[in-house]
């Protein structure tokens, strides 16, 4: 795994926020923006992994809406909402 | 005298905790509450080789000791010496799952600091050798400082090798522990990811089982399909695989009832002890199998990691309603027991989104309103199929459930726009890897299951069933008038009559209603014992309760029976516990009032549409 600390959303030119990422394709997160989340959704999303430089990879896609997601973190495989991806800013690996 | 050592099990969500908790304990199990909190705390004993026995503790699946819910705060507590109602814990057992350590590992940081004697189960092994994953326990104990043991709890696998680590680390001399604030989480992380990467001897890539699953059972159009097949073959299984079971416990029931009339003397006595106990008890019983049947597939669904992608599915569709997907695993398991499942709700981080779905719970239909459904179905609804080996009764059975779901759904809706307003709800939950459940494992679940209804027929259902009798019996009947009206159960019946006239109930109905609130399928023995003291000639006590039903009522009567307990809040256990999980009167009492008036509506609605077509 490769972990980068570098990145920056705001200045990465090629960064796109996880929600629009395609099913099979692979990213590092660049940024979490922590203050559109509550609380415990924030804790919940750390619980899961989620952290900068870290590689995701969207799975699946629920049947109605294309949402929620499922989401590759590290070794594990979770569940988010469209709404909640689009917190996470990525960089394609 | 000194108390066991308190051996507490801690570890991530889906990291096979309970399983391994169920493998060191057996089936010795108690099953509690933390006070003041609705968290369930299981505990159990087991004997170490020298023959000390320990107590263990199973704490609920956290991520961190940083609590995003009701139930990580209780495992916090616990673990921090904060929990009233449990002491410290001696010594812990850290469960991880062997496949997931980047993660899990970051709990097991967290724990291990708090410093007390500390043993890692490294578990599901088989499942990480299966993504080709091979890990070196050794260098793993080494960089977290304790010991690691490789274990595969649904299997039972080194789980004597846990018991000599754990006889060992008791023996040694305990340092105290420490209770300093934790580490920062994301500073644990990190160091989880290279522990972690450390120990990994090899990693083949392969293409994950749990990954071309889900490639099938998450797809978009496939996904929901099987879904709705499982659904479905479970309601017809539970009417398929219950008929030989449910025979032999009628037989059972009818032995013991002659049995009792030739031994005992025409009178009172023979009256209450055939009539009501054995009649009542025994018209509930019979639906042993059929609620066994129905806990077996949701155990199943559960082992095996389904429930979640069921949850996944469904979230959407949840969300439009104003829940989350998390509420599908409660309301599904409402399906068995609204108790259980307003229990599960717990779970549920979101205040409101947790408010809503206990509000709606007790739509789903639970397997004691089954007993009504059935005999209703059976007396009324012809055995025919409707082609392709479909049955009309199962039909109608799916379209009873259907009708739960849908009136569960728009009252979420409709209390989600006024009087549960705000706080759009979150789905964050982790797919488990698939796995094969352990046959000893379902199996405890349905024996603690089957304990409970049969513990609820010897108890609530019993006293109400004499109760009942008692209030049918007196004062008998002068020759010529009719028991059911004489008796003081009539006449108090009478007055809920006058209520439910319109809705096209009759007397015998709401003689039932009342006693129904102890237990839905209380409704059915009510019914029974009404029908077996009323029965004056020999001919008809010999007839079955549904073909005495069929003589009695019209099918409109009985379609809005049907209707009525659809919606019905007709359980005290249901409201009682809606009270402790909202923490007052306020809400049991609302969820009460509306149930009794869609109740009200849907039945008189049935009614009438059934006889304006003229059934």
């Amino acid at each position: 795994m490769i972990i980068s600390r570098k990145m920056n959303a705001v200045f990465h030119p090629e960064s796109l926020s996880l929600d629009q990422l395609k099913v099979g394709s692979r990213a590092h997160v660049a940024s979490i923006d922590w203050d559109v989340l509550e609380h415990s959704e924030a804790c919940r999303l750390r619980h899961f992994g989620f952290d900068e430089g870290v590689l995701v990879e969207p799975l699946h896609l629920g049947p109605f809406g294309r949402d929620p997601l499922a989401i590759r973190v590290g070794r594990m495989t979770v569940a988010i909402r469209r709404s909640h991806a689009r917190a996470v800013r990525v960089v394609p690996a | 005298m000194n108390p066991l050592p308190l051996v507490a099990v801690a570890g991530s969500p889906n990291a096979g905790k309970s399983a391994l908790f169920n493998a060191l304990t057996g089936a010795r199990q108690k099953v509690g509450n933390y006070p003041g909190v609705t968290v369930e705390r299981h505990s159990g004993r087991l004997t170490l080789a020298d023959g000390r026995p320990v107590e263990l503790v199973d704490l609920p699946g956290a991520y961190s000791l940083d609590p995003a819910s009701l139930d990580e705060a209780v495992t916090r507590d616990v673990l921090l010496g904060r929990q009233a109602g449990e002491r410290s814990p001696d010594a812990l057992i850290i469960v991880v799952d062997a496949s997931n350590l980047d993660n899990h590992l970051r709990f097991a940081l967290q724990l291990i600091e708090l410093g007390l004697p500390t043993i890692v189960a490294l578990n599901m092994v088989d499942l990480a050798r299966r993504d080709g994953l091979e890990l070196d326990p050794g260098r793993l104990a080494e960089a977290l400082g304790v010991p690691v043991i490789e274990t595969i709890a649904v299997r039972r696998r080194g789980i004597p090798d846990l018991q000599a680590a754990l006889d060992d680390m008791l023996s040694a001399p305990r340092c105290p522990a420490r209770h300093d604030a934790p580490s920062d989480l994301v500073k644990l992380q990190r160091r989880a990811r290279e522990i972690a990467t450390a120990a990994v001897i090899s990693e083949s890539p392969v293409r994950r089982w749990t990954h071309r699953l889900d490639s099938i059972l998450l797809h978009p159009v496939v996904g929901p399909v099987i879904l709705a097949a499982i659904l479905f073959v479970m309601f017809q299984a539970v009417f398929a695989w219950s008929q030989l079971p449910v025979s032999w416990i009628e037989d059972g029931f009818a032995m013991l009832a002659d049995g009792m009339t030739a031994l005992l003397p025409a009178g009172l006595l023979r009256s209450l002890v055939v009539d009501g106990v054995i009649g009542g008890v025994g018209a509930v019983v019979v639906f042993l199998p059929q609620i066994l049947i129905l806990f077996f597939f949701i155990l199943l669904l559960e082992s095996t990691g389904y429930m979640v992608r069921a949850a996944f599915i469904m979230d959407k569709l949840m969300h439009w309603a104003g829940l989350s997907g998390r509420a599908f695993i409660p309301l599904l398991s409402s399906f068995a027991c609204a108790v259980p499942g307003i229990m599960a709700t717990r779970t549920i981080d979101n205040q409101k989104d947790r408010l809503t779905t206990i509000l709606v719970a007790p739509l789903m239909t639970c397997s004691a309103r089954l007993p009504v459904y059935t005999l209703i179905i059976a007396a009324f609804i012809p055995n025919r199929t409707v082609g392709y080996g479909v049955g009309l009764q199962g039909l109608v059975m799916f379209g009873l459930y259907a009708a739960g779901v849908a009136g569960a759904l728009v009252a979420a809706l409709v209390l989600r726009r006024t009087i549960v307003r705000g706080g759009g709800g979150a789905f964050m939950m982790e797919l488990p890897k698939y796995q094969m459940p352990a046959i000893k494992d379902l199996a405890l679940g349905l024996l603690q299951r089957a304990m409970i209804f049969l513990k609820r027929a010897g108890t609530i259902i019993l006293g109400t069933t004499i109760l009942l009798w008692a209030l049918a019996s007196f004062p008998q009947a002068p020759p010529g008038e009719r028991q059911v009206e004489a008796s003081i159960a009539g006449h108090i019946s009478n007055g809920i009559y006058a209520v439910v006239k319109p809705i096209g109930f009759n007397h015998d109905i709401s003689l039932a209603l009342l006693p129904a609130m102890a237990a839905r399928e209380v409704a059915i023995s009510a019914i029974g014992t009404v029908y077996a003291i009323d029965s004056t000639d020999d001919a008809a006590g010999s007839q079955s309760l549904g073909d005495r039903l069929r003589g009695k009522w019209p099918l409109p009567t009985a379609l809005a029976f049907l209707a009525w307990f659809v919606f019905a809040p007709q359980c005290i256990s249901t409201i009682a516990v809606t009270r402790r999980e909202t923490n007052g009167w306020k809400w049991p009492a609302f969820m009460v009032g509306y149930l009794f008036a869609l109740a009200y509506i849907a039945a008189g609605l049935t009614y009438w549409t059934a006889v304006w077509l003229g059934l």
